[in-house]
């Protein structure tokens, strides 16, 4: 078991360990390829999101996609953002 | 379902342990009480307030710990000098129908003669206490809590939502649960609104998690932290949603204050940050602060749920750790009770761990100990803190 998803409304799933670019993965009943390099506990797009489409975990939005991420694709700093609060990272990371 | 023998007390609650505490005043009466509790075995056990300056919230915590359902009597130790109004506490504790005892170590000669009065006030309470009427306790009668700490990825994923479904069968089936850190409910406030039995409960709920956030913004201190999005989290909701995760999906009763015992049976949210501006600092140093306070307000027993692994325990309630990643529990399986993180290797699912939480639950509610208390983890803090509670600190809340 390579991921899991927490919720069946979630657009994302959660890597349970580590993943290489290419990997097939079964995501929420459906094969999908993993775009990126991803860590264990990081999250993985299980369909196409939007730009400005919330990203959904358990079953609610931890924040709102920042560009159109494809399926596969990881999920993190770099392509989504709070709704809420700035995210908090130590100086020069 | 009966789960145990229980304890039966004077306000009609019923302990899973029968517990003589030995409770310090100050911190100068600290050694003296460490003295007195030692050699009795894990069942004599030592809390306590270190301040000197005057603290409702600690009166009233002091009051619910030494008149907790599990404790069955108190020996009160005084320097004699210090603010804690000690006379009010040992009434409060007669008051329950428990054998109390008070030493003043000004009073009764200092050091050694304390220490000696204070062994056999123990003696002659242990011999009390042989004698506290027995009931049958069903699970409905038990009231359960539930804290995280070293917490990691894994945490919102296995362990979390694992004592979640824990609670939405325990709260059917009668029992009472309380959760809390309304700083980590920062970002859920909507949909735990729509959980609330009443709208003004709801409102209540709402309030708690803003008040949590300005306080938090006056410290500079969120609980985002820069190992979370190492870990794999990546905004302050997702990782709110997580510990939230505990709380399961029934609906939320009340919120209390640290020390409030919850008026009915349900599930109910502890408002742990102090009213007013902030004055003492951190609203929660610690996890143990944590589980002190709710043990104040009644629970019998706590859930700990923790990635890291942390093998911190409790005075006068069990906990019982559910750890929710696999690693951290093939690393330190002596301080794990549940491993919640098999689930992330396919060995189980949330459902069966949540089922095996309760299984335990009901073990440990029927005397069986808990891996931390069998390693005789006693661990106890108690900081000043400010609330709005109008009920006196020394009513020991039984009446409710």
């Amino acid at each position: 078991m390579s991921c899991i998803q927490i919720d069946p409304a979630d657009n994302i799933v959660i890597a349970t360990s580590p993943l290489k670019k290419g990997d097939v993965i079964n995501a929420a009943g459906r094969d999908i390829t993993v775009m990126d390099d991803v860590a264990s506990y990081h999250k993985v797009a299980a369909r196409d999101i939007a730009k400005g489409e919330p990203v959904l975990r358990y079953g609610v939005s931890i924040g709102e996609a920042t560009e159109d991420v494809k399926a596969g694709s990881h999920v993190h700093l770099h392509n989504m953002r709070s709704t809420y609060l700035p995210t908090y990272l130590r100086k020069g990371e | 379902m009966i789960i145990a023998n229980g304890y039966l007390r004077k306000d009609g609650r019923k302990g899973i342990r029968n517990v003589v505490v030995v409770a310090y005043m100050v911190q100068c009466a600290s050694h003296v009480a460490k003295k007195i509790a030692e050699g009795f075995g894990d069942d004599v056990q030592l809390v306590g307030f270190t301040g000197c300056y005057p603290n409702d919230h600690a009166n009233r915590i002091m009051t619910r710990l030494c008149t907790h359902p599990n404790v069955g009597g108190v020996v009160v130790v005084a320097l004699g000098c210090e603010s804690f109004p000690r006379n009010a506490l040992v009434e409060a504790v007669r008051e329950s129908g428990r054998s109390v005892e008070l030493v003043v170590i000004q009073e009764d000669g200092g050091t050694a003669s304390s220490v000696k009065k204070g062994r056999d006030a123990v003696s002659r309470i242990n011999e009390a206490m042989a004698d506290v009427p027995r009931a049958p306790m069903s699970i409905d009668e038990l009231v359960v809590g539930t804290v995280c700490g070293g917490s990691d990825a894994t945490s919102g994923i296995s362990a979390n939502p694992a004592v979640g479904l824990f609670f939405d069968k325990f709260v059917a089936d009668g029992g009472t649960g309380i959760f809390e850190e309304t700083g980590e409910l920062i970002g859920c406030e909507e949909i735990i609104r729509h959980r609330s039995a009443t709208p003004e409960i709801g409102e209540e709920v709402v309030e708690s998690i803003h008040k949590a956030a300005r306080y938090y913004t006056i410290m500079g201190h969120g609980s985002f932290a820069p190992g979370n999005a190492e870990g794999g989290l990546t905004t302050q909701e997702e990782k709110s949603m997580g510990a939230y995760a505990k709380s399961g999906s029934c609906s939320i009763s009340g919120v209390i204050r640290p020390g409030q015992i919850p008026s009915g049976k349900g599930l109910y949210l502890m408002d742990v940050i102090p009213d007013g501006e902030p004055r003492f600092g951190f609203p929660n140093i610690n996890d143990v602060t944590e589980i002190i306070e709710m043990a104040a307000s009644g629970c019998h027993i706590m859930l700990y749920t923790t990635g890291r692994g942390s093998v911190a325990g409790s005075a006068i309630i069990p906990t019982i750790k559910v750890c929710a990643n696999p690693e951290t529990y093939r690393r330190m399986p002596g301080d794990m009770d549940i491993d919640a993180g098999r689930v992330l290797e396919g060995r189980g699912t949330l459902p069966e761990v949540g089922q095996e939480i309760y299984d335990l639950v009901v073990k440990v509610g029927g005397g069986t100990p808990s891996k931390s208390e069998a390693l005789g983890h006693q661990e106890f803090e108690l900081p000043y803190k400010t609330f709005a509670i109008e009920e006196s600190p020394f009513d020991c809340g039984c009446a409710s």
